[in-house]
């Protein structure tokens, strides 16, 4: 402990910090970085929520009360885009730049140049996609899938500035990913191979592969968009030869990767808090590498599984469903191992554990609906209803927020060098947990019953269903500024944090003093 | 701690269908609905036994397995034997459930030996249908009064679920549905049969049911097409096949007539308020959904037609009635020459003209239609 406390000193004194603006603007420090990617991903995850806020408010009866319907459509688009580019995408590359370098012992990233530029163009690109919202004629309407050619020849001229910004979106990701990846197979620590390396570690690595491979073809897909709608091409119209359903193959041959990609790196989170809160090793570390592995790879054959209806051959169904059906196997692994590793451990239930055990329960029920829906004949009932609304809701706030929440209250000690205020955390967790529910889970029922996804109103029928869900959903966003609360409460002070607050964690980055000073491991530690 | 769960989805199972298709799919009413309905059950009955068990389990480590109940914990962290289990069981599952999906997926994609064939086209936002057996086609709108969706009026048992004219197939008869589009994708969906096929511009997919119990089903688009998503309802009727046939005669010998008369009343001429009166309810019907009721449009998407463009220049007449009974290419603009009868196209172009301060003055006829309808 003595020990602790005086390299703290010793670093401190040390620390060349830049201050000002200019501290921001021109750094390279991972740890800035990673922090400026994580504010920018909360900023995003309150403009997207507050979207989804109108949603469930036009929702909450039948009738149209508040909002036009093109504006609704607006709203359930750039929802969409937002979460998905803004939100979940910029917290796991904040996390894995904050993270990785302290995990493999490596004092920062390979390319830390690129790693300034691949943050500071994000910002610019949300501000071009909620900037278009202004536009004459509004925003982007056509779902955050732009299925041409709603999206070419019947869509607003705020087209070209969504396709813009899905570019500098794609870009900043592609960067990211090249980092990690460099970063990964040059600078682990002496002894750091690669079968030693966190899962965090492990799955981001894989995850980066997948941006790399796919990331391009999104942005092949909009820039086709792009050319039909203004330059005269047909590659979606069938007037000129062009086929609508191939947007929808490209665009799915990067949006199924896609879900992986904001999913992998959760189980890298969820792999490293319930080992330290079970006190216990990670069942299966070896099985976890390889199901990830096989994850990624599967997630290159089943993208059609989004289009069953669109009139494939039975065969190319059959293919697709029998492959989908698959990732069930690895996933099942995944889940299985965390089972075990909790089995006949010493656990506590400190607030990142919570969301990690939440995190489990509710992206298996996740899980499940996705492995209902690749029942083909069932999925024709299923597809474009609510019940698919309430299934990627589970796997991406259930599973992919809730991993992240878990991974700030387990970093935020690290990060800050302050605990965090425990009540105030686990208020927020138990109201984001009932609240979740309360919004999530009715939609499957409503789905179930026939209510089609992405409508402004709804036959009456469906009126209790949808009430239950906006209280659920008015109740976890404002669950969320208790998070916003607790970590700004963090940041300005509190009990001050051990170098390893928490007794079974594991990993180089705990071996540092918290905060972690910032400039880490320049000289390499040796890794036994 | 098991047995709640259980417990709860046997209450489920055993409610009347019903009360259950509110919260749960429907059943339906064909054979193949009844196989979907089946395998939606089953495949849901395996993940709840697999939920239980995991999530038992889970339940059980944290209540026994917390610090203060299990201070030293166990320190192992592999088995092959397990994970090979693990892997394996999960695949003989699945494999035995790929078993009856495949039969089903087979027999719902089988459209050969159909008895009645039914051309389905989506367009924003309605639906067309064109019998391929006899000579009768039409669209199908939303019936549900504006007043209802605005909260002006009560909404009534069948809103946002109701035509003005619906699709009318046989019972107990093979029919077969070509499913496309003019404009953006849409998806034909009837819960009660089961099947949902995206209307894609430009290219046809099959689909077909056959359904046991005569009755009226409701189903809606599927797929996001713009703005009026949510208000392009499908109702089929489903008629015993005698008077399923006695329905088609009369709607044949319906639209001829109706063509004849349109040929006579091409000599005659309508009054300025008889063309006003028939071209706003037209107008409401069908343009108002993009132009609006006011004549103004959504800037930027739809162009205004009060106090502008083609509408309100008295020298653009002939382009005028161009633009709405041939569309306008690489534009949400439908062609509606097809779609409106030309007496009904000459009120409703004489009320834009004449309509929102628009002071033309000039009258459309029937004849002006034809006149462009033949060059």
């Amino acid at each position: 402990m003595s020990t602790a406390v005086e390299d703290t000193h010793h670093d401190t004194h040390h620390d060349h910090k830049p201050y000002g603006i200019g501290r921001w603007l021109f750094t390279t420090n991972h740890k800035d970085i990673g922090s400026m990617y994580l504010w920018l991903s909360f900023t995003m995850f309150l403009v997207g929520g507050a979207m989804a806020m109108v949603i469930r408010a036009e929702l909450f009866q039948p009738g149209l009360q508040l909002i036009e319907p093109q504006f609704f459509n607006q709203m359930t688009t750039v929802h969409g885009l937002v979460m998905i580019f803004g939100a979940v995408m910029p917290a796991f590359t904040g996390l894995a730049n904050w993270m990785i370098p302290m995990m493999i012992g490596a004092p920062d990233m390979a390319l830390p140049r690129m790693n300034n530029w691949s943050f500071w163009i994000l910002p610019f690109a949300f501000l071009i996609l909620l900037g278009s919202l202004f536009m004459e004629g509004g925003g982007p309407a056509f779902g955050w899938t732009a299925y041409a050619p709603l999206s070419t020849t019947y869509s607003s001229d705020s087209t070209a500035l969504f396709v813009f910004s899905v570019h500098i979106m794609g870009i900043s990701s592609i960067m990211g990913a090249i980092n990690v990846i460099v970063t990964i197979m040059n600078m682990r620590a002496p002894g750091m191979s690669y079968m030693k390396m966190p899962l965090f570690a492990w799955t981001w690595f894989i995850t980066a592969f997948l941006l790399i491979a796919v990331m391009p073809v999104l942005a092949g897909a909009v820039t086709m968009l792009l050319t039909d709608k203004y330059f005269g091409t047909s590659f979606f119209d069938a007037a000129g030869g062009g086929d609508p359903v191939m947007y929808q193959h490209i665009f799915w041959f990067f949006g199924h990767p896609e879900v992986y990609i904001m999913i992998l790196p959760s189980f890298g989170i969820i792999s490293a808090i319930i080992p330290a809160f079970a006190r216990k090793p990670l069942f299966g570390y070896a099985s976890m590498v390889y199901a990830t592995a096989a994850i990624a790879l599967l997630s290159f054959l089943v993208w059609a599984h989004h289009m069953f209806t669109t009139g494939m051959p039975v065969f190319a169904e059959l293919f697709f469903m029998y492959c989908t059906m698959l990732i069930a196997v690895p996933t099942g692994v995944k889940i299985f191992n965390w089972v075990a590793t909790m089995w006949r451990g010493s656990m506590t239930f400190e607030t990142p554990m919570l969301f990690a055990l939440a995190f489990v329960i509710l992206f298996t029920i996740g899980g499940f609906s996705g492995l209902m829906l690749a029942i083909i004949p069932a999925d024709f009932q299923y597809h474009d209803t609510y019940f698919v609304v309430a299934h990627f809701h589970y796997v991406l706030v259930t599973g992919a927020i809730f991993s992240i929440m878990a991974a700030a209250y387990y970093w935020l000690p690290k990060w800050t060098g302050h605990m965090y205020d425990s009540t105030l955390a686990k208020t927020h967790f138990w109201t984001s947990l009932i609240s979740v529910n309360v919004l999530f889970f009715p939609m499957h029922f409503a789905g179930l019953a026939g209510m089609p996804r992405r409508i402004p109103d709804y036959a009456t029928q469906f009126a209790d269903i949808n009430q239950i869900a906006s209280i659920g959903g008015f109740a976890f966003g404002l669950s969320q500024l208790i998070f916003l609360w607790v970590v700004i409460k963090c940041v300005k002070g509190g009990e001050k944090a051990a170098a390893k607050p928490w007794d079974g964690a594991e990993g180089l980055e705990w071996t540092v003093p918290s905060p972690a000073p910032y400039h880490t491991f320049e000289k390499p530690p040796k890794v036994e | 701690m098991k047995m709640k769960p259980l417990w709860v989805l046997l209450t489920l199972t055993s409610l009347p269908a019903a009360a259950q298709s509110r919260l749960n799919m429907t059943q339906g009413v064909t054979e193949i609905s009844n196989q979907v309905y089946d395998l939606h059950m089953i495949i849901f009955y395996i993940c709840c036994v697999i939920g239980v068990i995991v999530f038992g389990l889970m339940f059980i480590s944290i209540i026994r397995h917390r610090k203060s109940k299990n201070p030293n914990p166990a320190n192992f962290h592999e088995n092959v034997k397990v994970e090979i289990a693990w892997t394996i069981v999960p695949l003989l599952i699945l494999a035995g459930m790929a078993v009856p999906a495949t039969t089903t997926l087979i027999a719902m994609e089988d459209t050969s030996d159909a008895d009645v064939t039914v051309q389905v086209t989506g367009s924003q936002w309605k639906w067309h249908y064109k019998y391929f057996e006899n000579d009768v086609e039409y669209y199908s709108r939303l019936a549900t009064q504006r007043e209802q969706i605005n909260n002006k009026f009560e909404k009534e048992e069948n809103y946002l679920l109701e035509v003005d004219r619906p699709l009318v197939i046989p019972t107990d008869k093979k029919v077969r549905f070509l499913v496309t589009s003019d404009d953006v994708i849409h998806s034909w969906w009837v819960p009660d049969f089961a099947i949902k096929k995206d209307a894609n511009p430009g290219f046809i997919n099959e689909i077909w049911t056959k359904v046991d119990e005569p009755g009226i089903y409701r189903g809606q688009c599927a797929e996001l097409c713009g703005k009026d998503h949510g208000f392009m309802p499908i109702v089929v009727i489903a008629k015993e096949p005698a008077e399923y046939q006695k329905w088609i005669t009369e709607k044949e010998a319906e639209q001829q007539a109706a063509q004849e008369r349109e040929q006579e009343l091409l000599a005659m001429e309508m009054s300025k308020d008889e063309l006003m009166d028939l071209g706003e309810k037209v107008y409401n019907s069908t343009c108002a959904a993009c132009h609006q009721a006011n004549g103004q449009g959504v800037n930027g998407v739809f162009p205004a037609l009060a106090g502008s463009g083609v509408a309100a220049d008295s020298e653009a007449q002939h382009e005028h009635i161009d633009i709405v009974v041939n569309g306008v290419t690489g534009t949400a603009m439908q062609a509606f020459g097809s779609q409106l009868s030309m007496r009904e196209l000459a009120a409703v172009i004489t009320y834009e003209r004449n309509a929102w301060g628009n002071d033309t003055g000039d009258l459309i006829q029937a004849a002006d239609i034809n006149e462009v309808m033949n060059q």
